[in-house]
């Protein structure tokens, strides 16, 4: 085990600093740097070269990469252009949307997909089954953003339950309020939901039927075992290695999902951040969110991989 | 019979292969027809015909600025056929290329490739287009090269498992008695045995960028006006929800029609191509 662990860790760290030398490579060594970016093409070489020293651009890449890293280490990250304001501040404040959103948005999945996957292995071939597979397909096809759009459509325009759009706060101080805030992050998480249940729900069906026909199974059925007690038992305990490793996966896309939702829904997240900071020019604040959420990616695929190991011992023994 | 014919005979009795096909192909065609014909010009503005209900002159009606919403539903077909394209092409050339070299050298070689891609794993393609578009500008190679970058250790992994199982088959290892060296095999018997699953998985990818670039154009990372697509069009309906909500659904429809098309086509030749795999499923 301790081996096992020392190799995921290892990776774990060795991932997040090559994620971390290309996203300084890609926002601050590729032509057109942060100054040009900022002042556009019209700047004169003079306003350009001052920028540049104000920024610390003229200084070695080396050192300025150590910098940055160490900053992010350390919790002292550059001010945003836009805000004046530390970016890991902005990032903390906005994280209050996203997070919540994002928490939401998984339960609802695996509770979703969970169920339907498991229904529609119970009842393989009949008609349940078919409508679950059906309905799926055209899950995976919808994009989430126009799912969402659709559902403003319907709730707020048509039917005009909620607004079609934006954030009271989680204070009643403010105007919101946590019933307030969780009815304006229903609609977003549905729709970011939605999608990602349908893919969940087929893969957890393959694997409960994968689960299902194993012998150990027929050993169960054969000591006199009913067939629910089988199922919670040995089908599903086997059949949740493969649904955790596309449930890391999606975590990871949820998150890039929550950038698309956020904007469609005027949600003050870490995406509508990332956003307004293209928007102004803002590239600090792009570098750390995008530094930021890559991170976050890289931490949800050790997590899985250590679940494994949990869920799987055959996994550690095999890897140390 | 031949195989292809053995192939065909069985396609034609299954029935999300057959809808699958036709919905592609429907795409295809009209994107095909766009580049001769458009019922109106996809760009004209005309502001007294503004936001009108579907009818006889304008099938689906016009928008806020008076274009014609079939033309540019039309035309919109080109954005994301191009996109998907390139994007796949990008994947499948570097990511077959890293997948078959890991698999044919082994050792170091291989766990490079793993490591990389563990590494392009953690940047989702969103996330790539978001610093693309932050220095070099949003625009439709900026799509393309983020959802391409995306693809790459996709394809790198699929063909890294794939060629390593053909590469321990008995016709490897008579080719390897022949005298035949690592380049020769990979290109005379391991790809073509891996073709199959590489075509499935390239079907699956493209409607994965179509998704992809219908959601950078409407955050407007993607194809800039007056390029139209698909995604940008739903950006714009949604500024007219009120006055005219089924602007914001005839785009959507077609992204719809469209990825199940190419996902049902996906699945069908998964089937075909692999009976092992779909009497397992």
């Amino acid at each position: 085990m301790p081996t096992f662990l020392l190799k995921r860790v290892t990776t774990f760290v060795a991932t997040l600093a090559v994620a971390s030398l290309l996203v300084f490579a890609v926002l601050e060594l590729l032509p057109g740097n942060v100054a040009q970016v900022i002042l556009g093409d019209t700047a004169t070489p003079e306003s350009l070269a001052a920028l540049e020293h104000r920024l610390g651009l003229d200084r070695p890449a080396a050192e300025r990469y150590l910098g940055w890293v160490g900053g992010l280490l350390r919790g002292q990250t550059a001010l945003s252009h836009a805000y004046d304001t530390p970016t890991a501040e902005l990032i903390l404040e906005r994280l209050q949307v996203t997070l919540p959103l994002a928490a939401m948005a998984m339960a609802l999945t695996v509770a979703l997909a969970l169920a339907l996957g498991i229904h529609a292995a119970a009842h393989h071939g009949r008609r349940g089954d078919v409508g679950v597979m059906a309905a799926s397909q055209l899950g995976i096809a919808i994009p989430n953003f126009w799912l969402a759009i659709l559902l403003i459509l319907v709730f707020a325009v048509k039917l005009q339950w909620v607004g079609a759009g934006g954030f009271p706060g989680w204070r009643e101080d403010e105007g919101g309020g946590i019933v307030a805030g969780l009815v304006a992050l229903a609609l977003p998480a549905v729709s970011l939901a939605a999608v990602q249940a349908a893919i969940l729900a087929r893969m957890t069906r393959s694997a409960v039927l994968e689960a299902m026909h194993e012998d150990f199974v027929r050993t169960a059925r054969a000591k006199g075992l009913d067939r629910r007690a089988v199922l919670r038992r040995h089908v599903l305990r086997n059949a949740m290695i493969p649904v955790l490793t596309v449930m890391g996966l999606q975590l990871a896309n949820l998150i890039a999902g929550t950038v698309v939702i956020e904007n469609v829904f005027v949600l003050p997240g870490i995406g509508r951040l990332v956003f307004q900071a293209i928007a102004n020019r803002d590239l600090v604040v792009v570098r750390d969110v995008v530094m930021f959420l890559v991170a976050i990616v890289v931490a949800i695929n050790f997590a899985v991989d250590l679940l494994y190991a949990l869920v799987d011992p055959r996994l550690r023994a095999v890897d140390a | 019979m031949s195989r292809h014919g053995d192939f065909w005979r069985r396609a034609r009795r299954h029935p999300g292969f057959v809808v699958g096909t036709a919905l592609s192909t429907l795409l295809g065609l009209a994107a095909l027809v766009s580049l001769v014909w458009q019922p109106w010009p996809p760009a004209e503005i005309d502001i007294p015909g503004r936001l009108q209900p579907p009818g006889a002159a304008h099938w689906l009606g016009t928008d806020s600025l008076g274009r014609d919403i079939a033309s540019q539903l039309l035309v919109g077909a080109q954005s994301s056929i191009v996109v998907g394209v390139l994007a796949v092409a990008i994947g499948l050339v570097a990511g077959v290329a890293l997948g078959a070299l890991a698999s044919a050298r082994r050792g170091w070689v291989e766990e490079l490739v793993m490591r990389f891609s563990d590494v392009a794993f953690a940047f989702p393609a969103l996330l790539s287009a978001i610093m693309l578009a932050a220095i070099a500008g949003p625009g439709l190679p900026t799509a393309i090269v983020a959802i391409g970058i995306f693809n790459i250790p996709v394809f790198a992994r699929l063909t890294r498992g794939a060629a390593n199982a053909a590469w321990a088959r008995e016709y490897v290892l008579a080719a390897r008695a022949a005298g035949k060296g690592p380049w020769r095999i990979t290109l005379d018997h391991v790809l073509p045995n891996i073709a199959n699953v590489l075509i499935v998985q390239a079907t699956v990818a493209f409607a994965t960028a179509i998704l992809a670039e219908a959601a950078l154009s409407y955050l407007g990372l993607g194809a800039q006006p007056p390029v139209p697509s698909w995604g940008r069009m739903l950006n714009e309906a949604q500024a007219q929800m009120f006055q005219a909500p089924l602007l914001a659904v005839w785009p959507g429809l077609a992204i719809v029609l469209a990825v199940l098309g190419l996902n049902l086509m996906g699945d069908g030749l998964r089937d075909l191509l692999d009976p092992k795999l779909a009497r397992r499923r």
